[in-house]
This record gives C-alpha cells, structure tokens and sequence, in this order.
C-alpha cells in the first residue's frame, strides 16, 4: 500500500480539482473536462508505451489520432448509395492497383538483385502504376464530389456500431505505423521524431483534401453515437421521472403548478446533457481501465523486461540475442495503435470529424508534454499526466484572468494594458504548459511520478 | 517567340518564386543546422525564433511609420533589422543561460535538448501570442513592384508579362550577402574555424584550447542574425502571422536534412532543392504546353502533377525518400 500512497494522494489532487469545479463553474463542464482528460490518458498511455517502455520518440500522434478520427466516419457513417454507384467501382480498382503496386514491387525486390536495372524497373512500376491511379480515380472522384456537394459528396462508410470503429480506428493506426516504423524506425532518435512529425503532417493533409473519403475540409458532422440523445432523453418518462426523484424536496418547495413545470423542464435539459456525459464518461473510464491492466500486465511480464533492457542498452539486449528491430516495430504499433483508439474516442465524444483541426501543437507537442510531465514508464503517471496538462489546458485562460485582474486591479477599466492582457488571456494556456514542461524537466526529469521497477 | 514566351511564363511562375522562397527556406535551415551541428540538438522552437524576431521589425516597422521615418522606396523593416536582431540574440542568449546551457553542462542526451526546446516553442509562441496576437499583420511600405507584368509587355512586345516583386529581388539580394559574410566567417576567420572544430569533435576543440562558452555564444549569435532575416524576408514577401511561423519549421527541418544536417552548405542548396519541388510538382503546365507544342498536340487537363494542396507533403515526401536512401543527406552531413 505504502508504495502507491503518492500515486493515490495526485490522483486525489486530480479528482478534488476536477470536482471543485463541477462546484464553482459547472458540473456540465466538469463532466466535458473529465471526458478529455480520460481520452488524453489515453493517448498519453499510447505515447508511454513508446517512449517509456522502449525509448522511441514518435512526434506522429497528430497523424494516428487523425486516422482514428477517419475510422469513425468510415465505420459509422452510413454508406452513399449514389456516390458508390458513380465512383465506387473505380476506387475499388485504384486500390487494387495499389495493392499490386506493392506486391509486385515486393517480388521484384526479392526475385532481381541489386543492381541499376532494379532499380528502373521499380521506378517504371511506381510511374505507371501513379499514372493509372489517376486516369481511373480522376473522373470517379469528381461525380463522387458531386453527389450532394452539401451534405455528401463522399462514398460514406460501412453503417456499423460506433463502438467497433474505436477498435477499426486501433487497427487503422496500428497499419500507418507498420508502414512508418519500416521507413524510420532504423534513425536516430532526433530524426525519428522530426520524420514522425512530418509523416503525420502527410496523413493529415491527405485526409484533409481527399474529399471523397471522408469530405475533407467540409467536416462530417453528425457522426452515431454510443450514448442516447439529449432530446430523446428529455421526452422519455423515465428519465423525467428520474429527475423528478432526484430534485423532490427542491420541486416541492416551488408551490404553483406551471412554474414547477417549467423548472422541472429545465432541470431535465441540465440533466440530460449530464446524462450523455456520464455515459461517455463511463465508456472512456471502462477503456482506460482496460488499457491499464493490460499495459501493467505487460510492464512487469518477461516481455516487458525485454522491452527495458532493450531501452536501456541496446548493445547488450542485442548481444543476449533479443531482435532489437522486430521489438521496436511492434511497440511502436502498439503504441500508436492505442493512440488510433484515443483517436476515435476523441471523434465520437464530439460527434463531429473535423480534419482541419488537426494541428501538430495540440495533438503532438501537448501529448508530449503530458508524457514528461506525468512520469515516463510509469503508466499511472501517464495517466496522471493526461489528466493533470489537459486540465492546465483547458483552465489555463481562467487562472490567467484571475491573476491579470487581481495584477492590473489598481488600474482604470480604459487602460490599454489592461485591456490587451485580458484579450490575450487564451495565450497564457502556452505559456503555463511550456514552463510547466520546462521546470518538470529541469528538476524532476522523471516525472510526477517516476519509473518504478519492482524487484522480485 | 513562343519558346521565349513559355519560358517567360516559367521564370514568372515557378523560377522566381521558387528561388524566394528557397532563399527563405534556406536562411532557416541554416540556422537548423548550426544549432545541430554546433550544439547538437534538433531545435523546435526553430518557427517560433524566427517569428519571435520577426515580431519585433514589425513592431519596430509600426512605430517607425508613425513618427514618419521611412526608407524611400525600400521596405522601412530592412532599417529595424539590425535592432531585432539585437532583441532575437538577447532572447536567445537568455533562453540558453535559463535552459539549455544546464543540459549542455550536463551532457544530456540530444533527445532531452530536444523535448526541452519544444517547451521553449510553448514558451515563445505564448510570448508572441500574448505581445503582438495571433492576427495577420502586413508590415510591407514603399515600392511593391519592380517590373509590371504590363510595362514588361509593352518594354519588349512578348505576349506573355513577367512581374518581379521588389519583395523577391530583396530577398534573394539579402540572402546571398548574409549567406556569403557567414560563409566568410566560417571559413576564413580564426573563430569560424574554431567553430567547425568544435563541431567536427568536442573533445579535441576544447583540447586544443577552444573557448566552448565563446563558440557556443557566437553560434547563437549567427543564429540569431540568421533566424531574424529570414523571418522578416518570408513576412515582407507573404505576411506575418505566427501560426504560419509555425507551421514553416516543417519544410526548414526538411531542408536542413535533405541538405544533410550540420552542413550549412548543405543546408543552403537544401533550402532550394525544397522549394523548387514544391513550386514544380504543383504548377499547372497548361499554358507552358500551349505555347511549345503545335495546336493538335494541346492538351486539356491542367497538367498538374499534384493539386497544391500537397505542396507541404511534397517536401516532407522528398524528406522521407531522402532519409531512406541517403540518410545522410545529399549533400553529405554528420552521419546519422
């Protein structure tokens, strides 16, 4: 017990911070902090299974979070039934020819050795191969993009749970990262991170301007949802049943018949958008839950001993005959398939995929600083840390506020400082993540709370 | 006359904008690289220290053109670049005593440098955020143009016009004399040398009696200089907003690797090998094959090879083959 008293005393912190302000703002946005905090544990358990378990910097988070958002829309959404019909056998082609692109550069690359000629031959593959992509995906694409420009204009999805797409959206991630950790994997840890940044800034525009996949910067908005809808909720009478229990001594108070109405009315709109919220809440909860009994499991079994000695000398691993680069790469698709899955959870908590919004501050550098912040190696740090730098983000601009008023309170309402501090008020989320990152670096290098090695 | 006339339309559209841009690029990733090679870490704050210096000519700018100093037909900014280089190196100097000189001394690991100047991003981005906002803001004055698409016409009867910014010639007259002066520096002066000794090998630099604290100021120095050109030549020929600062690290990390990192020469030609593939590979060739070939041969698509959309995949692309064929660099750098 003892040894875990400092991880239950910052969890409590976390906890009693979060509720404090379910108390002095709302409890809606308790609720909507608490559900980005727990998708940010998420990601930063993905990143942690990367960084902490076997050393490997991945900046890419931005691309994999993105495909998980993709997986969403492609599984959820309901197909088009016009655009299949306009394009959707040529697309269908274009993959095909992608597959045979690769396979035939595979078998080239087996059968022929090394030489010029090879290499002219995979060349000739690649040209012609992009060649045809675009004579057949061209006019697909173009009667697909004008399905119903408004509200479709792309091929939809596969109309299934939206639940199963967090899992699709693991796999999607998992794939990009097969793809990435066969190009980057063998550099240095500086270029790894600078190739991952860019590899993911790849991914992100070609989701943003392939329209025909998931609408681009047209945004899908709408997406399925796990949880009931507010409006069915506030019509059924069990829920308004519910809230009529839970607030009685507050509605019998109210004397007149139409003004109880009206205020049990309003208390069911309240409760209803809580309602969702919680059951957000509790999937996100149920995944984090999992993911770490797995991640613990894993971090204490034999594997995950490989994994740290690997981390912690490379030579050494490598001389006991463990296969450095078969280890790397499938942590580093176990990381960034978890990241995917965070992905998802992101997109169907908002009920909206906006590809524009994927920006490598947000969902690269912040992650990081989660990471370092919350305890590299240590999974209940990791989560700490999605936790802790989410809700630093996020109330940032209110403590920023605060602090400007009560700094600037002695003088007038006219003054110019004044004014400009209190407009740039959002910026201050930057500057308290950076030097948090700074000073955690500086003087607890390890984290909140640090790596521990159990021995047996 | 139509061979001329397609070749016009090229310098027009591709070949001058390319070689601004690429000088833009290429002062940055400079600046990547002798961070790298002299200091050894990948700098993220690399955008944001260009645009922190950037922040002070346009401020500058401003307060100049209010108490009516201005520089005739020239921009008024080229008259606040040597007072924001002052701010960037004195902002940069500070950031090295506070964070990085205690990693230095400690000889951490590159990757920990490297997290550490991703927090000193968040703290310059909020900085700038919070002096000047995240608005566009134009700072560009006296004479736009040098040549006029129809003055070009009618000076020399070509049926297709050239316009040249005075942004443009501005830009790739700078950075051919900074590059040149830092060139100088690194290769004929006795504390240049010392420089690329201490790059070259650590150890024996400081046995030989190199003065690591004097290198490690000078770099920042350059680095300051060149940060705050080339982020005042990008703003002049484009506009000033912080976010796209940001944003221009991506293809500045691209050039200083494709150029091979720690080689500033590398780096220099880097610049330019990005910018001419972005420009190339999303141009619209229609007109170019109107004018060369005969009327039946036309051809009616676009003839763009990518949709400029992709124009910053197109760098990061040319990176990813780079690093898996010639990790590198094509132009040699410190091995990987």
């Amino acid at each position: 017990m003892k040894q875990y008293s400092n991880v239950i005393a910052a969890y409590s912190v976390m906890i009693t911070l979060i509720v404090l302000v379910g108390i002095f703002q709302s409890w809606s946005i308790a609720l909507t902090i608490l559900n980005y905090c727990l998708i940010s544990a998420v990601m930063t358990m993905g990143a942690n299974i990367q960084w902490g378990y076997a050393g490997l910097i991945n900046f890419g988070i931005m691309g994999y979070t993105a495909l998980g958002g993709l997986a969403v829309v492609l599984v959820s959404v309901a197909p088009v039934d016009e655009a299949w019909k306009v394009g959707g056998l040529n697309m269908i082609i274009c993959i095909g020819i992608i597959i045979g692109m690769v396979f035939s550069i595979r078998y080239v690359l087996k059968k022929i050795e090394k030489s010029k000629k090879r290499n002219y031959i995979i060349a000739a593959i690649i040209i012609v191969g992009l060649l045809l992509l675009r004579l057949i995906s061209t006019p697909a694409i173009e009667s697909i993009e004008s399905v119903e420009p408004a509200k479709t204009g792309f091929l939809g999805g596969l109309g299934m749970p939206v639940l199963f797409s967090w899992i699709v959206g693991g796999l999607f991630a998992g794939g990009l990262a097969y793809i990435i950790g066969k190009i980057a994997l063998g550099l240095r840890a500086d270029y790894l991170a600078i190739a991952t940044l860019l590899i993911a800034e790849i991914v992100v525009s070609i989701i943003k301007h392939e329209e025909w996949l998931a609408r681009g910067v047209k945004n899908v908005i709408g997406l399925k949802r796990p949880a009931p809808y507010e409006i069915d909720l506030q019509t059924s009478p069990w829920f308004i049943d519910l809230v009529k229990n839970f607030h009685s001594t507050k509605l019998d108070l109210i004397n007149s018949v139409s003004e109880r109405q009206d205020a049990l009315s309003q208390l069911v709109i309240n409760a209803s958008s809580i309602y969702v919220k919680l059951c957000f809440s509790g999937l996100f909860l149920i995944v984090v839950i999992i993911l770490l009994i797995l991640t613990q499991k894993a971090l204490y079994s034999p594997w995950g001993r490989k994994m740290r000695a690997i981390r912690d000398n490379e030579e050494a691993a490598s001389a006991m005959g463990k296969n450095i680069v078969k280890e790397h790469l499938l942590i580093f698709i176990l990381g960034s398939a978890v990241v995917g899955i965070a992905g998802a959870m992101m997109v169907t908590n908002d009920g909206l995929f906006t590809p524009g919004s994927y920006r490598p501050m947000r969902y690269t550098f912040v992650i990081w600083v989660m990471v370092i912040v919350g305890g590299t190696g240590n999974n209940f740090g990791a989560i700490l840390g999605g936790f802790a730098v989410w809700f630093l983000w996020v109330q940032a601009a209110p403590i920023a506020l605060f602090f400007i008023n009560l700094l600037t309170s002695h003088l007038p309402e006219t003054n110019e400082i004044k004014i400009h501090l209190i407009n740039s008020a959002p910026y201050f989320r930057f500057l308290l993540v950076g030097i948090g990152l700074l000073v955690i670096m500086r003087y607890r290098p390890r984290g909140i709370l640090p790596e521990k090695i159990i021995k047996q | 006359m139509e061979f001329l006339n397609a070749i016009i339309l090229l310098l027009n559209y591709t070949i001058i904008p390319a070689l601004t841009y690429g000088s833009q690029l290429a002062l940055g990733a400079i600046f990547v690289t002798l961070i790298y090679g002299i200091l050894r870490f990948a700098n993220f704050a690399t955008g944001d220290m260009m645009s922190f210096g950037t922040m002070f000519a346009v401020l500058l700018t401003y307060y100049f053109q209010s108490i009516g100093i201005s520089f005739g037909v020239l921009p008024t900014a080229l008259l606040t670049i040597p007072f924001a280089i002052f701010m960037m190196i004195l902002y940069m100097l500070t950031i090295d005593k506070f964070v990085f000189s205690y990693y230095r001394v400690k000889k951490s690991p590159p990757v920990q440098l490297a997290m550490v100047s991703v927090g000193v991003m968040f703290v310059t981005q909020a900085i700038i955020r919070i002096i000047i906002g995240p608005g566009d803001k134009r700072f560009l004055d006296g004479e736009k143009f040098i040549l006029k698409a129809i003055e070009f016409k009618e000076m020399t009867g070509f049926s297709e016009g050239l316009t040249v910014k005075s942004t443009q010639v501005i830009t790739i007259v700078v950075t051919l004399i900074v590059v040149s002066i830092m060139f100088w520096f690194l290769n004929k002066t006795k504390t240049g040398t010392s420089m690329r000794a201490y790059s070259d090998n650590e150890d024996l630099a400081l046995l030989s009696g190199i003065d690591p604290k004097k290198v490690v100021l000078i770099t920042w120095v350059i680095a300051g200089i060149l940060a705050t050109i080339g982020g005042i030549l990008y703003g002049l020929d484009k506009s000033y907003r912080p976010f796209v600062y940001f944003n221009n690290m991506l293809p500045i990390f691209a050039a200083a690797i494709v150029g091979g990192i720690g080689n500033p020469f590398g780096a220099f030609l880097g610049g330019y090998v990005i910018a001419f593939a972005e420009i190339f590979l999303t141009y619209a060739y229609k007109k170019f094959f109107v004018y060369l070939l005969p009327e039946a041969l036309e051809p009616n698509s676009m003839v763009q090879l990518l949709s400029t959309d992709y124009k910053f995949a197109i760098s990061f692309s040319i990176l990813v083959l780079v690093l898996l064929f010639r990790p590198s660099g094509i132009f040699e750098g410190k091995k990987i």
